[in-house]
């Protein structure tokens, strides 16, 4: 077992793990950063992001308006206080990743150009083109080859963490490229793992999105939170699911069902196309339910059309890389037909919780980004606070983590829980199982939540994923990795990421069923409205060797009333 | 008849280092692109093959290897358009294969390292607003900011193949990126690395690398470009000192 030491260790080299990485080494040049990661940090889902971030740059704009737009976006589950002080910290750093090179889209005076998004008041999303997480992801990357205290460990996969006395004591991984057993140690961790939107099938998610920092964390013992809450963003492409950006619909184009008719007016009658992501999925579903979906050569299961051909003009220059994807992977030109969508998962709500601090209620572990709920998203959030939130709050955790590494000292190593976890691995998962499959096992996951845990959700839906989930386990325990070998074994991957995915659809599902209301992207059919009586909460879970131990906390309002949310 | 499967042939490699070839059949059908295909095998043929992939829209630079004999990546390529019932997989040549279809891609981010591919700017303070860039400033820099580092040029560059030293066309392209854009002030500490026997020297503008880039970063262009900066800076120096001389 090698055991690696450094002052910091950071789970993922995505947006919010690039951010801390650079935010701790500039806060104190004499603390070392370890930033593990099961890809090489630009390979990460961030890369994917494509319309835009939030961020209140213009004085006509308001701290007050971008906090009430995100607010009103999460259906009032956000946490108020967390969302004043994201909206306050996130305009420096879209000055600060200019001065490293990031290529914001310009006025013609040379300063930064913003353009509108959905369930946004004031048009604040910043943009490099439609490829602002690819650039964003670039500069942070780049700026991060200036500091020789930041070491990259890359393609290690991370499989376990081990808390011991409320503490961080070490990650557990495996070094894909050798298959050697690998123990980080540091004085603090920050987990910048990401979401966990491939747990289901039809997805806009990279395929290495499956939850792992969650899970790990979950079972380590630490708080998970707002689990229920997945966003299916609109306009997933069929039939691949890669992104289509909301920026489409902001820049102008129209949905249109069967009848060639735009439809958003009966549900959004204000905002219509531009209405938040929750809203315009619930539209997309209903009208396929009512027969008006389309089927053809494009995919079997209805879909809904993307109409760009009248701002055909704007295609190049606004919306350069959704042109070239729908040209390479549908052969359609979206300046002269319509691009096939259907709601696709795009956004993990849930996560781990964390104070405003980044920190989780273990002192010396952190978390920003995709992967935890500091709780400004609530039920559903709004296009363009993603990217933002992982370079404001990725800031925060590097900068919480250096100080607290500065101040303890890396602790005596749990070697037996990690030899445990050593031999789980080598004994366990790799050598046993009996002929059960993990791609089967996988698939009938992933069908099972598009099926049940959908954009629109019943009791009875919900109660047969849980038994369907349940027999899934019971599988999962004959799974058998048919590589034995060490070296980059794939499947032996992808069978630790399924236990993961399996005991987060858990939380999922549950949490879903236990919501008997309506709110953001948790819609029951058979509980179509909000219930502020009994759920304005937070669902709270926790690890149990029983399952999941589920409870409610309240959720912190500062200025904003909850109200209805029309648009 | 027209067959209902594609053949795939992949060219592989153990742990221990022993080489063969697999032949799989895939339904047309049930994929689009090369990528898809590789996942099928994997899903339902052989567990046991290991290639990279991940965001498959052709914007994580994962899943580069050598597709009927050309680098490409295999998320992008769509089997159907590859006009071949058989498709030839192999991993990235001019990189040390790791297993299968996995090459160490390492030395491609230490020749990117090595160019200081940053803004380098004197210390400043936490700005409160940006630095003015109008839009055709941006158009200079634009193409080679998009590279993925998919490292599809490397594996094309017959220098590359020969010299391991050579600093390669993304490194150069990146470091054009970074002297171009007008909130950098770093092309003169860049031009000492680029401007040497194993950087823009080197080239010999075969063009293979614009080629592959599956992004059109035009590398080639982009070492075109920094040895005419390299000569300009000669010829200044050459004047400069021409001029003391005249005093």
């Amino acid at each position: 077992m090698e055991i690696i030491k450094e002052d910091i260790i950071i789970m993922g080299g995505g947006m919010a793990g690039l951010r801390a990485a650079i935010s701790a080494a500039e806060r104190n040049p004499k603390v070392s950063v370890g930033l593990v990661s099961k890809l090489y940090p630009l390979r990460s889902h961030s890369v994917s992001a494509e319309g835009g971030t939030s961020a209140v740059l213009n004085p006509k704009d308001s701290y007050d308006l971008h906090s009430f737009d995100t607010i009103k976006g999460s259906d009032y589950l956000a946490d108020q206080d967390a969302v004043e002080e994201f909206v306050r910290i996130v305009p420096e750093q879209i000055y600060t990743t200019d001065r490293w090179g990031c290529p914001w889209s310009r006025n013609p005076d040379g300063t930064i150009s913003q353009r509108d998004f959905g369930g946004l008041s004031f048009p604040r999303a910043t943009f490099a083109a439609d490829k602002t997480g690819f650039h964003v992801m670039q500069t942070l990357f780049s700026r991060c080859q200036m500091h020789d205290r930041i070491h990259f460990y890359n393609e290690y996969f991370v499989t376990s963490a081990i808390i011991e006395q409320s503490s961080f004591n070490a990650l557990t991984a495996i070094n894909l490229k050798t298959g050697e057993f690998v123990v980080f140690q540091g004085k603090a961790l920050i987990f910048a793992a990401g979401g966990a939107g491939r747990l289901y099938q039809f997805s806009t998610y990279a395929s290495s999105v499956t939850g792992d920092g969650n899970a790990i964390a979950y079972r380590a013992g630490l708080t998970l939170k707002d689990m229920e809450f997945m966003q299916f963003h609109p306009t997933g492409l069929v039939p691949s699911g890669i992104l289509i950006t909301e920026a489409a619909r902001a820049e102008g184009g129209y949905l249109r069902n069967s009848e060639n008719k735009r439809f958003m007016e009966k549900y959004a009658p204000t905002k219509l196309e531009e209405a938040p992501r929750d809203i315009v999925s619930r539209a997309m579903m209903w009208e396929i339910l009512a027969g008006r979906g389309i089927s053809d050569e494009h995919g079997d299961t209805p879909h809904i059309h993307l109409d760009l051909t009248h701002i055909a003009d704007k295609l190049e220059e606004r919306l350069p890389m959704i042109t070239e994807i729908a040209k390479k992977f549908n052969h359609i030109d979206p300046a002269e037909e319509p691009i096939p969508v259907r709601p696709a998962t795009h956004y993990t709500m849930g996560g781990i919780e964390v104070h405003i601090s980044t920190e989780t209620q273990v002192p010396g572990i952190f978390g920003a980004g995709e992967n935890v709920a500091i709780s400004i998203h609530g039920a559903n959030r709004l296009g363009s606070n993603s990217t933002n939130e992982c370079l404001a709050f990725g800031n925060v955790s590097g900068i919480a983590a250096a100080d607290w590494a500065s101040a303890h000292e890396i602790p005596q190593l749990d070697r037996i829980k990690a030899m445990i976890e050593e031999k789980r691995i080598w004994e366990g998962i790799l050598k046993n199982g009996s002929g059960e499959s993990i791609a089967r096992i996988r698939e009938d996951l992933r069908t099972g939540m598009d099926l049940n845990v959908g954009v629109l959700r019943t009791e009875n839906e919900l109660a047969r994923q849980i038994r369907n989930i349940n027999s899934l386990k019971a599988r999962y325990e004959k799974v058998t990795v048919e590589d034995k070998s060490r070296v980059f074994n794939l499947q032996l991957q992808e069978a630790l990421e399924l236990g993961f995915m399996l005991d987060l659809a858990e939380v999922i599902t549950i949490g879903a069923l236990m919501r008997r209301e309506s709110r953001g992207a948790h819609y029951r059919n058979d509980f179509p409205a909000r219930d502020d009586k009994r759920f304005l909460k937070h669902t709270i879970v926790n690890y149990t060797r029983d399952g999941p131990q589920f409870s409610y906390k309240d959720v912190v309002i500062t200025k904003w009333q909850p109200a209805a949310r029309v648009y | 008849m027209v067959s209902e499967n594609y053949e795939f042939v992949i060219k592989r490699k153990t742990e221990h280092g022993v080489s063969r070839q697999d032949r799989f059949l895939v339904p047309k059908k049930k994929i689009s692109t090369v990528l898809e295909g590789l996942v099928y095998i994997s899903e339902n043929l052989d567990g046991t093959l290991s290639f990279r992939h991940s965001c498959r829209m052709e914007i994580c630079g994962s899943c580069s290897m050598e597709i009927n004999g050309k680098p490409k990546m295999a998320c992008s390529t769509i089997a159907g358009s590859l006009g071949t019932g058989t498709i030839k997989v192999s991993p990235l040549p001019h990189y040390e294969v790791i297993k299968d279809l996995v090459v160490d891609i390492e030395p491609f981010f230490d020749k990117y390292r090595a160019v200081k591919p940053y803004v380098i700017r004197n210390n400043e303070d936490k700005p409160s607003s940006e630095l003015l860039q109008t839009p055709e400033q941006f158009k200079l820099y634009e193409q080679y900011s998009m590279c993925i580092k998919c490292g599809l040029c490397l594996a094309a560059c017959p220098i590359s193949g020969s010299d391991e030293d050579y600093l390669g066309p993304a490194a150069l392209a990146a470091a054009l990126r970074f002297n171009l854009d007008s909130r950098d002030g770093g092309s003169g500490i860049r031009l000492e690395i680029t401007d040497t026997d194993e950087g823009i020297a080197r080239c010999h503008y075969a063009g293979e690398c614009s080629e592959v880039c599956p992004k059109d970063v035009d590398p080639s262009k982009a070492i075109q470009l920094l040895r005419r900066a390299a000569i300009s800076h000669e010829l200044k120096k050459v004047f400069r000192r021409g001029a003391k001389g005249g005093k």
